[in-house]
């Protein structure tokens, strides 16, 4: 009996906080993984909030929400006072959101990196960040002297191989004698564990730092050594404005502001984006003049070229480190191979940790 | 020159009801200290604290997550409490926490998609087991080789994220999951019973009371409750009266880690559902913050944990609506504990001033 009367004190509740939410004004939510001042994914993602502001939309953030139970939370209760889209932007929110996304069929959630759109009002975004990385090898190719390159990655995850591999192919296109060492630190964010693999890199040889891990240590361990580096997520060129070539930039201001213009105006639908340099997703930080002016004339044109079309970061013919072929000559690797790619492209060194 | 000299002195009598009073003046302290953040930072102090202590717990939804929040604090300050009661500094019940998850967990997995009421029991005990051995460690290296049991608890703590961090990234990582470091989500004959359609709050609740009933009754109702209390007392009494310490120690060690390892257990089979790399947001941690708000009392501990759980939901609604940074919820906690531990001096020493005095130096 009880439990039938608190059933429906809590559908009133529910209903109430509804009806309640269709006249209040329009507003967007943010969940954050890390503070705001990371230098790095979190910022970023903060930078795309505040355009949305700019386009005079009322937003709301919670930052540091753990992966684990509490991001639940967060998200129900910023579904419950009355925001109406809801962007989660770590892969870790994957569950809680079409957990949370079940109980408020009114509102819409965004998941960033995710792969799961359970109900119609989920929908997913990332972005082709591999395309940066194909610019950035053709870079580390022209740029090393020592023919190798340094990766601190953080997850084997696809996205993280994708990128892996798409540095070392554009690298090796240039430079056919190149290797990449890779140091797995499985985390997202931790300066100390990065500095620590970017050290050991550069100990083995490597005179090229670049990483998928989002502090601003293994930049400032590279300016000390004296060797390149490449920053990740924004620009963090004033941190190591020696050693920083460019910085591969996640822009997700347009996206943010063009998804919540829709949801404001009632055209959002779900659907799973995955935009590039095209779109302008994925940008680049101004290249460091020490490359040269035909270098940076090349990378230039190489960029505009993946951004219309013409070249593609996946061209054929692509090996495995065992010889297989994985992409024929003259074809490209379409988007189902990338979601899901798992293994390593020839001239990586060592194996995915599994 | 001058200088004032103090002197320092222990009271002899301390009323019992002051002792249990002064956690409810550290809260006030810490209240009246929030609200001058909170003007400082340019908010109405008394708007902020509305929003921090009030709303998060205005309505069913907010009272079950207040609940579920609590439930791992109040597990693992009553295992503390035992621990801290005797003298023994047990300081990893994070690293107990994750160990018994990550048992808990295994025996999950291994159960996936396997039917049976016997499932979660099963799941439940070897958490609780899987917490008791990864505590006795330290309690055996104290009780026979002497170390240090702060710092071996503590960096036993790394030990179990690693071994953790290992295993979702690794051998126990969703075949389907695209390699994302977690396992696949446990299947409904593991998970907790959830009490009311909606809301959070599940079966762990009832754990947590049982352990609780039992520790009050171990502590002050049997003979081993009053070794423990004895030893924490006074060592050289305790041994003059022939208790057998090595046994105590490496006991309350069990206990204390049963109770972390039940509350990982009760958080991967409750709210999470599965393993991944971030099952505790350090609950090991603040529950030793927990266990000296609520003077080491199974009861005392029942409210700490709760105004504690309060700390972590007034963070977020406070950010939610008034954009305050998430982190002044940590600065509540450290308040409450500064106060505390301020009023406790000055409740257990005199402070007699004796007046200036020439420096003769």
């Amino acid at each position: 009996m009880y439990k039938l009367f608190l059933r429906s004190l809590i559908s009133v509740l529910f209903l109430l906080g509804f009806s309640l939410n269709a006249n209040a004004e329009f507003k967007v939510g943010f969940v954050y993984v890390g503070p705001t001042g990371d230098h790095g994914w979190t910022y970023q993602h903060d930078e795309g909030r505040k355009a949305v502001e700019a386009a005079g939309i009322k937003t709301t953030y919670v930052e540091s929400v753990p992966e684990g139970a509490d991001a639940e939370r967060v998200i129900r209760q910023l579904a419950q006072s009355g925001h109406d889209l809801i962007f989660t932007t770590s892969f870790g929110y994957m569950d809680p959101t079409n957990k949370v996304a079940k109980d408020f069929p009114n509102v819409k959630f965004e998941h960033a990196t995710g792969y799961k759109r359970e109900h119609s009002n989920v929908a997913t975004y990332s972005a082709r960040f591999y395309e940066g990385r194909t610019l950035l090898g053709h870079m580390a190719g022209k740029m090393t002297k020592t023919n190798t390159i340094g990766y601190i990655a953080s997850f084997p995850i696809p996205e993280v191989i994708r990128g892996i591999n798409a540095m070392t192919l554009a690298a090796q296109k240039v430079n056919p004698n190149i290797k990449t060492k890779i140091v797995w630190v499985f985390t997202w964010y931790d300066p100390g564990k990065e500095s620590e693999a970017a050290q050991a890199l550069i100990d083995q040889g490597a005179d090229i730092i670049m990483q998928h891990t989002d502090s601003t240590a293994p930049v400032q361990v590279a300016e000390k050594a004296g060797v390149w580096s490449f920053g990740q997520a924004s620009d963090m060129q004033r941190f190591a404005p020696k050693s920083i070539l460019t910085s591969i930039i996640d822009d997700w201001a347009p996206y943010y502001v063009e998804r919540s213009i829709a949801a404001r105006d009632g055209t959002w639908k779900q659907q799973d984006t995955w935009h590039g340099l095209k779109e302008g997703m994925v940008a680049m930080a101004p290249y460091n003049s020490v490359m040269g002016d035909d270098l940076v004339k090349e990378v230039e044109q190489l960029q505009k070229d993946l951004a219309s079309g013409k070249a593609h970061s996946f061209t054929g013919p692509i090996y495995d480190q065992k010889g297989n072929i994985l992409v024929a000559e003259g074809a490209v690797a379409d988007d189902g191979m990338l979601a899901g790619m798992n293994v390593y492209v020839k001239g990586v060194e060592g194996d995915i940790p599994q | 020159m001058e200088v004032q000299l103090i002197k320092i002195e222990k009271r002899s009598d301390v009323s019992r009801s002051i002792y249990f009073l002064t956690p409810v003046l550290a809260i006030f302290l810490t209240l009246f200290g929030g609200g001058i953040i909170f003007y400082i930072l340019g908010f109405n102090p008394i708007e902020a604290l509305k929003f921090f202590f009030i709303t998060p717990i205005s309505d069913l939804y907010g009272l079950s997550e207040l609940l579920v929040k609590a439930t791992p604090l109040c597990l693992i300050a009553i295992g503390l409490s035992f621990c801290f009661k005797s003298n023994n500094w047990n300081i990893g019940a994070e690293g107990q926490l994750i160990f018994g998850g990550i048992v808990g967990g295994g025996v999950a997995l291994l159960f996936y998609n396997h039917d049976g009421f016997y499932v979660l029991p099963i799941i439940i005990l070897s958490g609780a087991i899987g917490g008791m051995l990864f505590a006795i460690i330290p309690a055996i290296l104290k009780t026979y080789f002497n170390t240090n049991e702060i710092l071996v608890s503590l960096m036993l703590v790394y030990v179990a994220k690693l071994l953790l961090d290992y295993l979702v990234v690794g051998p126990w990582s969703n075949p389907e999951g695209f390699n994302f470091p977690e396992t696949r989500q446990f299947s409904e004959s593991a998970r907790m019973p959830i009490l009311f359609d909606g809301l959070r709050i599940h079966a762990g609740i009832f754990i947590t009371l049982i352990t609780v009933f039992l520790s009050w009754l171990i502590l002050y109702k049997t003979y081993l409750g009053f070794q423990i209390k004895v030893s924490g007392l006074s060592l050289k009494t305790a041994k003059y009266a022939g208790y057998k310490g090595k046994i105590m120690i490496i006991i309350v060690f069990m206990i204390s880690g049963a109770c972390a390892g039940l509350a990982g257990v009760g958080e991967i089979t409750g709210p999470i559902g599965q393993l991944h790399r971030n099952i505790s947001p350090d609950y090991g941690f603040t529950a030793i913050i927990v266990a000296f708000l609520g003077r080491l009392n199974p009861v005392g501990i029942i409210f700490a944990s709760l105004i504690v759980a309060l700390t972590y939901l007034g963070a977020e609604t406070a950010q939610i609506f008034l954009q305050v940074p998430k982190y002044t919820g940590q600065v509540f906690q450290g308040m409450i504990l500064f106060f505390l531990l301020g009023s406790d001096y000055l409740l257990f020493f005199k402070i007699k001033f004796l007046g200036l005095k020439k420096n003769e130096l």
